[in-house]
């Protein structure tokens, strides 16, 4: 009976004597919510266009994060930096489509996806000797990023909202509106669809693929470059970063893999509820650092009811 | 003119699907476990048991469990570290509860509760597919290491978190633990991996190993010609999830000698991916050779500026071990999709043939 108190009303209880904090709890989890949106939407446009479970954009964040830094510890201005970052992104892109995906066409899933694998490993090494393998700070200021922090007393009671975060959701959903318009509007955005829906339909209508898959790779390293800065700005960079990706894994079983929007709402949803679960019930009953699992365990319990995800395609499944 | 297989009739369908059809894949076979048992160990110093021989086998056994699920059964699994470390607490519980107990009895149950732990993440398999099914493996992966970390009875509640493996003897020698020698675990480990490829081996020719292949190919076609699914998928993780819990096991106990929770982290899953996929998917020659492949490369790489007289710094070439690894691994997608096992048999067909080419 004790048990079954601490787990499903003492919980609650304390959310609602404390409500303050459960706000604050929740706009934290609303923050990471977001970066895992974004790193999933950067896995959902290379699927959606190749079918390529990409592995390697979690190591893409933290490249093009340090990139960035590195750049600016040479002494290029900060402003100057971000496009000179987009370019190395740029070329990293061209690179992976020449050396690994051009070969592989046509291959397995499993296949492709072990080569995505051998990327993060070889851009892993690259990165640690360009760049070193210590923690560094993201140049949050000279990006003109807000630092400090607002107050709000709701409640009577006390939260606190870190401008950079604030930042970072508002560049995060100016970012997806863009894509949004992008994917939907552009004649560029209906041939990365087109790719998605049917390959071979797409080059029979003069779609390149080449230029396409250079194009959402490219478009995944400026996702990975966004996430990167805020991610960074939020707790340095190096390449534990890379741990982040693997978040992004079960907000795309949530969302499922083809949906933009699923991307975005299974993020939201697993940031806020890890959070919430971690500190209510993690912290208390079960020692704590249980945010490494809970996404994937929520994840895997939700694909029970519904294989494809939230938002998935319905697979449909033929002899 | 050595691999000539004229003359080699086969009068009945038995003989045709015998485990050697060709007389020199047995003598073939006979050299290697020569080379193995005898000529290996007689000639191998420290440092080429420790950081060569012994990890070559452990890592080809995780492997081989690995590829009976993903390679035979067609399911993509990302959990293999986790499912070693349960073989290996498993085996720590067990031989610190029964001191007396024979080590092999000991690893041989600490498969079943890696076998248990397997199924119950296989469940999800019967509704779950592909890319989704692979990362609801990484649930397992990631609750089983945090529970390694977090449940104290686990480690015996030692303050470091770690689990120390005790020296154990058998028939009056030390085989673990701190004061075995080099050799006695070779050999120990060679014999565990024998046994267990010999098992392999025939389950997955048999009527099972067909089963599995049936629904890797195609489930829904194997489910028409009735196949129970759930039986063999379930199979599937259960003897894989065997395999590489005994895997676990002896990768602590025989050669690390401690463990810590993150040592069966993410990258070990991995690293027995790499051997199982470079290796080949479906083989089991090909995860001796992946193994031989992905555990040699970096002693080699980290050896050979030190041969050349090169002067570069240790975490230099730390670095460059890894690029070059998954350079390396990517090459051999491009080159070769279906593995090392692969060049092997083109090998062979080319040696059958030699020296006439029609």
């Amino acid at each position: 009976m004790e048990f079954l108190n601490s787990i499903l009303i003492k919980p609650f209880q304390d959310m609602v004597a404390a409500p303050d904090f459960l706000l604050q709890v929740l706009w934290e989890g609303l923050v990471a919510g977001v970066l895992y949106a974004l790193i999933a939407l950067g896995f959902v446009l290379i699927y959606k266009s190749s079918r390529i479970f990409n592995f390697a954009q979690g190591i893409m964040v933290v490249f093009a994060a340090l990139t960035l830094v590195g750049l600016h510890e040479k002494g290029v201005p900060a402003l100057l930096a971000v496009p000179l970052t987009l370019v190395v992104m740029f070329l990293l892109a061209v690179a992976i489509e020449r050396v690994v995906l051009r070969p592989l066409v046509n291959q397995p899933d499993i296949i492709l996806f072990m080569a995505t694998i051998g990327i993060t490993l070889f851009l892993v090494g690259f990165g640690e000797l360009i760049f070193g393998g210590e923690n560094k700070v993201m140049i949050t200021e000279q990006l003109g990023i807000p630092t400090g922090s607002l107050t709000f007393e709701p409640f009577g009671g006390f939260v606190s909202i870190e401008q950079k975060d604030l930042t970072a959701v508002i560049g995060a959903v100016v970012l997806v509106a863009v894509l949004l318009v992008f994917l939907n509007k552009s004649k560029m955005g209906r041939a990365i669809r087109a790719l998605g829906d049917d390959h071979q339909a797409a080059l029979s209508v003069g779609i390149s693929l080449s230029t396409i898959w250079i194009l959402v790779w490219f478009i995944a390293g400026i996702i990975a470059l966004a996430t990167g800065i805020v991610w960074g700005a939020r707790a340095g960079v190096s390449f534990a970063l890379e741990v982040i990706a693997y978040k992004a894994l079960p907000v795309l079983m949530l969302g499922g893999l083809e949906s933009v929007l699923g991307a975005i709402i299974g993020g939201l949803a697993i940031g806020i509820l890890e959070k919430l679960f971690e500190i209510y019930w993690g912290q208390p009953l079960m020692g704590g650092n249980t945010e490494t699992w809970f996404a994937f365990v929520f994840a895997l319990i939700v694909l029970l009811f519904r294989p494809q995800g939230l938002f998935g395609e319905r697979i449909i499944e033929r002899v | 003119m050595l691999y000539r297989t004229a003359s080699q009739f086969k009068t009945s369908y038995h003989a045709d699907h015998a485990l050697f059809p060709v007389r020199q894949d047995a003598w073939l076979l006979g050299i290697i476990l020569i080379f193995a048992y005898a000529i290996i160990p007689m000639t191998a110093s420290e440092f080429t048991f420790n950081a060569l021989l012994i990890p070559v086998l452990i890592y080809a056994l995780a492997a081989l469990g690995l590829n009976i699920l993903t390679g035979y059964a067609g399911q993509l699994s990302l959990g293999t570290g986790a499912f070693m470390g349960v073989g290996a607490y498993a085996c720590f519980k067990i031989i610190t509860a029964f001191p007396d107990l024979n080590i092999v009895v000991a690893i041989a149950l600490s498969g079943f509760f890696s076998a248990a732990v397997g199924v119950a993440f296989g469940l999800p398999s019967l509704r779950i597919k592909g890319f989704y099914l692979a990362i609801t493996t990484l649930a397992a992966q990631f609750f089983l290491v945090w529970l390694f970390e977090k449940w104290g009875w686990l480690y015996n509640y030692s303050s470091s978190g770690a689990i120390q493996v005790p020296n154990i003897e058998m028939f009056g020698i030390i085989v673990a633990g701190p004061n075995a020698s080099s050799v006695t675990q070779y050999y120990f480990v060679l014999a565990v991996v024998t046994a267990v490829t010999w098992l392999a081996i025939n389950i997955t020719r048999g009527r099972i190993g067909r089963i599995w292949k049936s629904v890797r190919d195609m489930d829904i076609a194997a489910e028409l010609v009735g196949i129970n699914l759930m039986k063999a998928k379930l199979s599937a993780f259960a003897i894989s999830s065997y395999i590489v819990g005994v895997a676990g096991a002896l990768f602590v106990f025989l050669w690390r000698g401690a463990a810590e929770p993150n040592l069966f982290d993410i990258p070990l899953s991995f690293r027995v991916l790499f051997i199982a996929i470079i290796g080949g998917l479906g083989s089991i020659l090909g995860n001796y050779l992946g193994a031989i492949l992905i555990v040699a490369l970096p002693v080699v790489l980290g050896t050979l500026p030190g041969m050349l007289g090169i002067p570069i710094q240790s975490a230099t070439v730390e670095h460059l071990n890894v690029m070059i690894v998954g350079a390396t691994i990517i090459l051999f997608l491009i080159v070769e999709p279906h593995g090392l096992a692969r060049f092997w048999q083109i090998i062979r067909e080319k040696l059958i043939m030699w020296p006439f080419p029609h």
